[in-house]
C-alpha cells in the first residue's frame, strides 16, 4: 500500500486508444502518478475535446488551471480536466499559449468553461477566443495585471483605504512596512547551485592534482606559498577568507589580519593569535583561567 | 393629494385608453453584494420583467484574497491552513484534498489510525456543514425554528473540533503523512453518544418541521429543475448532480483514505429541483453519522503520524532528547520538507462538491502552482440558466440548495 489518495481504477491501454483517438491532434502524453496528461495542438483543441467528450466518455469538464512557465517559449499552460462519469477516469490535457496566442474557446462543448476561462483570463491574461462574456472575475474593478504571472509582485502594485477627506475609497501605491522577505532553503548538503566561500575546490577530487593547467592561467598571485600550491593551479584570486567581515562576526583587525599576505608561517601565527587572546602566550593564557573560573 | 391623484388619473386616462393595463419596462436590479440571503459578499445583477427573472449575472470575486498566489511564497505546511480559509464552513474537508495531493506526490502511506481519523473528522465536517446550509436555507425560504435547532449541533461540532485541534473553526489539524495530533478517548466516546442521542434527536425533530411542511414544499418542489444532461453539461458535483439524479460520489466512485472500508449509502433526487437537493443533504447527514460509526468501531491504535522524519516532524518529547530529532524539527519548520517535481490532480467529495487541488510541484520547498478547483465556481455560474423564468423570490432558495460559500468561491 502507498498513498492514500482517490484511488482511481487504471484503465489498460487507455493511452494508446486516447493517442489512435487523437492522432496528430496529440503533441505528448505523460503518465505520471497514475494521471494521464495529454498535451494536444492548440489549434485544433475544440475538436480535440469534442472527440474526447463524445467517443471517450469524458463527459464533463470539471476545471481549468493555468501555470505561467515564463523560461518557455509560449509560457502559459492552460490545463483542462476532464472525469468521465461511466469510465471512472480523470484525464488532463494541456494547451500551450502565449500572451497574443488566444486559445480557442470551449465553451461550446461544455458552458461550464465560460466562467474557468474568464478566471485563467483574468489571472494570466491568456485570451480565449469564441469566448463571449471574456471579462475579469475575481479582481476587482478596474483593476490591471495578471496576478497569478510569476512576474506579478505578490504584494501587488496598488493598496486602497478609505479617505477621510475625500470621503471614498483611494487607490494609492503600495508602501510596505518591511521589504518582503523570501528565504533560499538551499542546502549545501543537497546539492546547492552557488558556490560557499571556501568551497571552490569542492567539485574536484580529493588530493589528486589539478589538471594541467592552460597556457592562459594566470600564474598564482604571492599570496599562495610557492611550494605548496602545484604549478599553474587556479588560484583563489583573493586569500581564503569568508568575502566580507559581516561574515565572520570578527572584528576589524581580524579582517586586516586575514588579507595580509603571509610571508613566514611561523612569524604570522602569534600575529592572529594575538588579535584573539591579547600578548600572552597560547598555553600559559589557557591554564590559570580554567581554575578561576572554578572558584 | 387628492387632487394630484385626481389629475394623475385623468392624464392617464386621457393618454392610455387602456388603463390599469399599463407596459412595464425591463428593470434592472442588484441583489448583494451585502444581502443576508447571498450567504457572504455575492453581488448578483438581476434583469426582472416584473418579478419573473430573466437573466442573471452573478458578480464574484469580492471575497478574493489571492490564496493561490499566496501558496506560492509557502512552504507545503505553512501553506495547509489556508484551506481552512477557503470554504470556512467544512475546513477539515479542504484540508483533505491538499494533504492528500502532497501525500500523491511523496507516494506517502499513512498510518490507518490517521486514516480513519481523517475520514472521521471529514464526516464531522459535513455534518457541520450541513447544518449551517439546510438551517439557512429554510431560513432563507421564512422558516425561523429548524435554523436555531440545527445551530445547536453546529456548535456541538465545533466543540468537538476545539478538543481535537484546539480551534472551533480554522482547525489545521491535518497533516501531509496524517493528522496533527492524536485525539483523547473521552473524545471519541462523547462523539460516539452524541451520534446515537443528541444529532439524531435534535436533527430530526428540525428536520420533521420541515420536509414535510406545506409551504416548504411550495417554495423548493419544482424550483430551478436541472435535467441529468444539464448537470454534467455545467459540470455539477455532490449533492448538486446527485439531486438531479446522478449516483456520483467520489467517496465510492475513488474512495480515499478508507472510505473503501465504510459502508455508506449515496441518496438521489428524482426530479433535480431545490427539493431533492435540500432532501439529498437530509440523508448525506444520516448517511455520515453512519459513517462516523462505522469509524468508531473498527478504528485501531497506533500512530497518528508518519514516521517518516523527512516530511513529519518528531514528537516534542523525542526532540528534547534526541539531536537527530531536534535537527529534523529545526529542519522541518524553516525550510520544510522538498516535494518531487510532477502534477498531480487530486480531487475528494467536500460537503458542496468536488473539491479538487492541482498541485504542480518543481522539487523545491514550495508549491509552483497550486490551484483550487471550488465547487461553487461551476455550481454559481449555472444560477443564470437555472433561475430563467422564476420569481424574483426563489433566488434565495436557489442560491440556499445550492450551498455556496464565497472564502471558496472567490479563494
Amino acid at each position: 500500500m502507498s498513498h492514500s489518495a482517490p484511488r482511481i481504477a487504471v484503465i489498460d491501454g487507455i493511452a494508446d486508444e486516447l493517442a489512435g483517438l487523437l492522432g496528430s491532434m496529440l503533441l505528448d502524453s505523460v503518465d505520471h502518478a497514475d494521471e494521464l496528461s495529454l498535451t494536444v495542438d492548440r489549434d485544433r483543441l475544440v475538436e480535440a475535446m469534442a472527440a474526447l467528450r463524445d467517443k471517450a466518455q469524458y463527459q464533463q469538464l470539471m476545471e481549468i488551471a493555468g501555470v505561467d512557465y515564463p523560461e518557455r517559449a509560449e509560457r502559459f499552460e492552460v490545463v483542462y480536466h476532464l472525469l468521465s462519469l461511466t469510465r471512472n477516469h480523470r484525464l488532463r490535457v494541456k494547451v500551450s499559449a502565449d500572451e497574443d496566442t488566444p486559445v480557442p474557446s470551449v465553451t461550446g462543448l461544455w458552458p461550464v468553461a465560460g466562467w474557468l476561462e474568464r478566471e485563467v483570463f483574468d489571472m494570466y491574461g491568456v485570451i480565449f477566443s469564441g469566448n463571449g462574456d471574456l471579462r475579469r472575475i475575481l479582481t476587482d474593478y478596474g483593476f490591471k495585471g495578471h496576478p497569478q504571472r510569476k512576474d506579478f509582485p505578490l504584494t501587488g502594485h496598488v493598496e486602497l483605504r478609505y479617505s477621510e477627506e475625500e470621503k471614498r475609497v483611494v487607490y494609492e501605491p503600495v508602501k510596505l512596512a518591511q521589504d518582503f522577505r523570501s528565504f533560499d532553503f538551499m542546502s549545501p548538503w543537497e546539492g546547492a547551485e552557488y558556490v560557499l566561500p571556501g568551497d571552490e575546490k569542492v567539485g574536484q577530487a580529493p588530493g589528486a592534482p589539478t589538471p594541467a593547467a592552460s597556457p592562459a592561467a594566470t600564474p598564482a598571485p604571492a599570496a599562495a606559498p610557492a611550494d605548496t600550491a602545484p604549478k599553474g593551479a587556479p588560484a583563489a584570486a583573493t586569500p581564503k577568507t569568508t568575502e566580507h567581515k559581516g561574515r565572520t562576526g570578527a572584528g576589524e583587525g581580524a579582517e586586516k589580519e586575514a588579507h595580509k599576505p603571509v610571508r613566514k608561517p611561523r612569524a604570522a601565527k602569534p600575529k592572529a593569535e594575538a588579535t584573539g587572546e591579547g600578548a600572552a602566550k597560547p598555553k600559559s593564557a589557557r591554564k590559570p583561567k580554567a581554575p578561576k573560573g572554578e572558584s | 393629494m387628492a387632487d394630484y391623484l385626481d389629475e394623475l388619473d385623468h392624464v392617464t386616462d386621457a393618454a392610455d385608453p387602456t388603463s390599469g393595463d399599463t407596459e412595464i419596462q425591463n428593470y434592472t436590479i442588484n441583489f448583494g453584494p451585502q444581502h443576508p440571503a447571498a450567504h457572504g459578499v455575492l453581488r448578483l445583477v438581476l434583469e426582472l420583467d416584473g418579478e419573473i427573472v430573466e437573466r442573471v449575472d452573478p458578480h464574484v470575486g469580492l471575497l478574493h484574497r489571492g490564496t493561490e498566489k499566496l501558496i506560492e511564497y509557502k512552504t507545503y505546511l505553512q501553506a495547509l491552513p489556508y484551506f481552512d480559509r477557503l470554504d470556512y464552513c467544512s475546513p477539515l474537508c479542504m484540508e483533505h484534498s491538499y494533504v492528500l495531493a502532497i501525500e500523491k506526490l511523496l507516494n506517502l502511506e499513512v498510518p490507518l489510525r490517521a486514516q480513519y481519523l481523517r475520514v472521521f473528522f471529514a464526516e464531522l465536517t459535513r455534518i457541520s456543514n450541513h447544518m449551517l446550509n439546510l438551517g439557512s436555507h429554510v431560513m432563507d425560504v421564512g422558516a425561523m425554528t429548524p435554523n436555531l435547532w440545527m445551530f445547536e449541533i453546529r456548535e456541538d461540532c465545533m466543540n468537538f473540533y476545539e478538543r481535537a485541534s484546539g480551534a472551533r473553526m480554522h482547525a489545521a489539524w491535518f497533516r501531509p503523512g496524517g493528522v496533527h495530533q492524536d485525539v483523547p478517548l473521552k473524545l471519541l466516546t462523547d462523539i460516539g453518544d452524541w451520534l446515537d442521542n443528541r444529532l439524531p434527536r435534535l436533527f430530526e425533530d428540525a428536520i420533521s418541521l420541515v420536509a414535510d411542511n406545506r409551504i416548504f414544499k411550495q417554495r423548493n418542489v419544482d424550483i430551478a429543475t436541472v435535467s441529468k444532461e444539464d448537470a454534467i453539461k455545467w459540470g455539477f458535483s455532490g449533492p448538486m448532480i446527485r439531486g438531479s439524479g446522478i449516483p456520483w460520489d467520489i467517496r465510492k466512485a475513488q474512495p480515499y483514505d478508507v472510505y473503501d472500508r465504510m459502508d455508506f449509502d449515496v441518496p438521489v433526487g428524482t426530479s433535480g429541483d431545490c427539493y431533492d437537493r435540500f432532501m439529498v443533504r437530509v440523508e448525506e447527514v444520516r448517511q455520515s453519522a453512519r459513517i462516523m460509526k462505522q469509524c468508531l468501531q473498527q478504528m485501531p491504535e497506533g500512530p497518528v503520524l508518519t514516521d517518516d522524519r523527512k516530511v513529519a516532524p518528531p514528537r516534542r518529547a523525542e526532540m528534547k532528547r534526541s539531536m537527530e530529532a531536534l535537527i529534523h524539527h529545526f529542519k522541518l519548520y524553516t525550510e520544510g520538507f522538498h516535494v518531487p517535481a510532477g502534477e498531480v490532480y487530486v480531487a475528494t467529495e467536500s460537503p458542496k462538491g468536488e473539491f479538487g487541488v492541482y498541485l504542480v510541484s518543481d522539487g523545491s520547498n514550495k508549491p509552483y502552482r497550486c490551484k483550487i478547483r471550488p465547487t461553487a465556481f461551476s455550481h454559481l455560474q449555472a444560477m443564470d440558466f437555472m433561475m430563467k423564468g422564476h420569481m424574483l423570490a426563489d433566488v434565495t432558495a436557489v442560491l440556499g440548495a445550492m450551498d455556496i460559500v464565497f472564502g471558496e468561491c472567490d479563494r
